[in-house]
């Protein structure tokens, strides 16, 4: 159990910058998911930390101390691969017990701390088999036993679950967590998926081409997105995004889709009149009703309890509605914008602009 | 799954084998059936008479103390080989495998030798290590080691196993490196991060994985020092000084070409037959069993 500081992590390969300068401070027993989409940086960022990549510049520091020129064998962490990585030529057994075997640990310590965390996993009865001869989902939880038994400063996940079947990956996804908070190791986990990444993080950090695009809570990440790129990220479907100006005082935006205006509920902007911005509006929040935003739709899809709209506005610009019920056609309608639940952003930077700011 | 064609008819598919069968059977089946007949035969020199004898060949060439001795020198030759070739072509591929600058010129290079034909080789180590024109042969002379293979029994036997270890190291090099490149780079680092550094990595991790593909080289190295390294000792040193370095298959070779004993010689090709398709059965027996993880 350890505290996790990045400083000013930047990484390149020959001319490719795959690691703009990320700073993260990791608290004690705290679990990070690291979210992006695949090329943003995000394995990299967890193979520096374990000492499978060198930093070009910047620092890692495990309980305060520099990893600077240490190997992954001296940093006293765990990884979980996304491929298993187990040892095809050992048993479960064999494969648990290697990293403790090499530190030296006596016999009946290796096979207590085994049994125990194989109990945990529920692979007790596992132990003799080789990797072969285990399912998919046996498999990741070996390679979970194998990183638990070392108990180790750091837990590193690359993806762990994204080769299983969607049914194991939610099963899993609840077991490490509860793994996780019961055995209190700070752990980095990496994932591409948005959901995985909000159910299993006390915090989240939002990789966008090589930058934190964002660090904090899943519910401030889904509340106040930094940034468009953050806010189209996090939720499913995604965020709809409409280009509009601001009004002459602040108050309000005029969206350039038919020109409806929209006062902002927590009070002004700053800027002058003509301020382009982009006004984020998630799909769950719009609502059947007159005088809002004029839809063409054209395709819904019933998921039972709500459904999924897709049309366009006047102008071509796509909108995503997801509305309680199931009864809705394809053509024109129109859907409420209730104010309060608008995200504003810079039309050109594309950051989140506060009331005020 | 592999796509299967059906024939209308016998004829097309044994015309399309013709080739293949015909080759073997002129270059292998007959020779090898005119072998074993002629080793239950005893003629004389000038082949005028032709006699029956059985088993009698056989009896005479395993209880014959010099076809023993020659035995135990194939066992020490070919052992010696198949350790040198394998253990300086496993050593290569390690290095050939991590991320140097150049790897595939150093790869080529390394694959080279296998092309060269034996006699060459031979030629090859004859102008280094001969005593009056080899560059280490003079050299070697120069700093006071008396150096001359073809006096010294042992200083042969050194120089036709090096010469045919040589020749080998690039058809094990490329098997090692192909062995050590589907070795997942992960299962590596796994181990890296379990705290393993590289001598224990490769002891503990490549070693048992490779060890399929090691005992496969093993088989075939034991029958390429076994068979073919006919020319490599031929060209060097034609089996002496004495007997230093006739093993059995260079022994054949004398008693049936030279000294024109062909019932004797015969006998000895087929007992080494017998111990070639031995070898291969274990070897179909192994890989079949083990080669999966």
């Amino acid at each position: 159990m350890a505290t996790l500081t990045l400083r000013d992590i930047k990484k390149s390969f020959g001319a490719t910058h795959v690691l703009h300068g990320v700073d993260l401070d990791v608290t004690d027993g705290e679990m990070i998911v690291i979210v992006g989409a695949s090329g943003c940086g995000k394995s990299t960022l967890l193979r520096i930390v374990a000492g499978l990549e060198t930093e070009t510049s910047g620092e890692v520091l495990i309980a305060g101390q520099s990893m600077k020129g240490l190997e992954p064998a001296d940093r006293d962490v765990a990884m979980v691969f996304q491929n298993y990585a187990l040892y095809p030529h050992m048993s479960v057994f064999q494969n648990m017990a290697y990293g403790l075997k090499i530190r030296g640990l006596p016999k009946d310590q290796i096979q207590h701390r085994v049994d125990e965390a194989a109990g945990l996993l529920g692979i007790g009865h596992l132990l003799q088999r080789k990797p072969r001869e285990l399912s998919g989902g046996q498999r990741q939880r070996v390679a979970m036993g194998r990183a638990i038994v070392r108990e180790p400063k750091l837990f590193l996940f690359d993806e762990p679950l994204s080769n299983l079947d969607a049914k194991l990956r939610v099963e899993l996804r609840a077991e490490i967590r509860r793994l996780q908070r019961r055995l209190g190791v700070t752990s980095l986990f990496v994932t591409h998926d948005q959901v995985e990444a909000m159910t299993l993080g006390d915090r989240l950090v939002v990789m966008n081409a090589g930058r934190a695009a964002q660090i904090a809570t899943p519910m401030e990440i889904w509340e106040r997105p930094a940034d468009t790129y953050v806010a189209g990220f996090i939720g499913s479907p995604s965020m709809n995004l409409l280009h509009a100006t601001l009004e002459a005082g602040g108050a309000a935006a005029i969206l350039d889709a038919g020109g409806l205006r929209l006062p902002f509920a927590d009070g002004p902007r700053a800027g002058a009149a003509g301020r382009k911005l982009i006004i984020g509006i998630r799909p769950e929040h719009l609502r059947p009703g007159q005088g809002g935003l004029d839809v063409m739709v054209e395709l819904v899809e019933p998921l039972g309890g709500e459904s999924v709209l897709h049309g366009k506005l006047a102008d071509g610009t796509p909108l995503t509605a997801r509305l309680p019920g199931a009864r809705y056609e394809d053509g024109a309608t129109q859907l409420a914008l209730p104010t309060e639940s608008l995200h504003v952003f810079d039309g050109e930077t594309g950051k989140r602009i506060e009331a005020g700011g | 799954m592999q796509k299967k064609v059906i024939f209308k008819g016998a004829v097309l598919p044994y015309l399309l084998l013709a080739p293949q069968l015909l080759i073997t059977g002129i270059f292998f089946f007959w020779p090898a059936g005119q072998a074993i007949y002629q080793s239950f035969l005893r003629e004389d020199a000038f082949g005028l008479s032709v006699e029956f004898v059985g088993f009698e060949n056989f009896l005479d060439v395993v209880r014959d103390q010099t076809w023993l001795d020659s035995a135990g020198r194939t066992l020490l030759f070919s052992g010696s080989v198949a350790v040198l070739a394998l253990g300086s072509a496993l050593f290569l591929a390690v290095q050939a495998d991590k991320h140097i600058r150049g790897a595939d010129v150093y790869k080529t290079l390394l694959i080279w030798p296998y092309a060269v034909a034996p006699a060459i080789a031979a030629v090859l180590w004859l102008f280094m290590f001969h005593p009056n024109i080899g560059l280490f042969g003079r050299m070697l002379n120069g700093l006071g080691i008396p150096w001359d293979y073809r006096l010294n029994g042992n200083q042969a036997m050194l120089m036709v196993i090096m010469a045919s270890a040589w020749k080998q190291v690039s058809y094990n090099f490329i098997f090692f490196l192909a062995g050590l490149q589907s070795i997942p780079r992960a299962v590596l680092e796994a181990a890296a991060i379990d705290g393993a550094k590289p001598a224990r990595r490769f002891w503990t991790i490549i070693f048992p994985l490779l060890s399929p593909t090691a005992f496969f080289l093993l088989v075939v190295n034991l029958v390429y020092a076994f068979f073919d390294t006919f020319g490599v000792i031929h060209s060097l040193t034609h089996g002496g000084p004495g007997k230093a370095t006739e093993t059995l298959i260079y022994r054949v070779y004398t008693d049936g070409v030279i000294n024109l004993n062909l019932g004797s010689s015969s006998a000895q090709s087929v007992i080494l037959m017998l111990l070639v398709v031995a070898l291969t059965v274990i070897q179909f027996r192994y890989v079949e069993r083990k080669v999966h993880y």
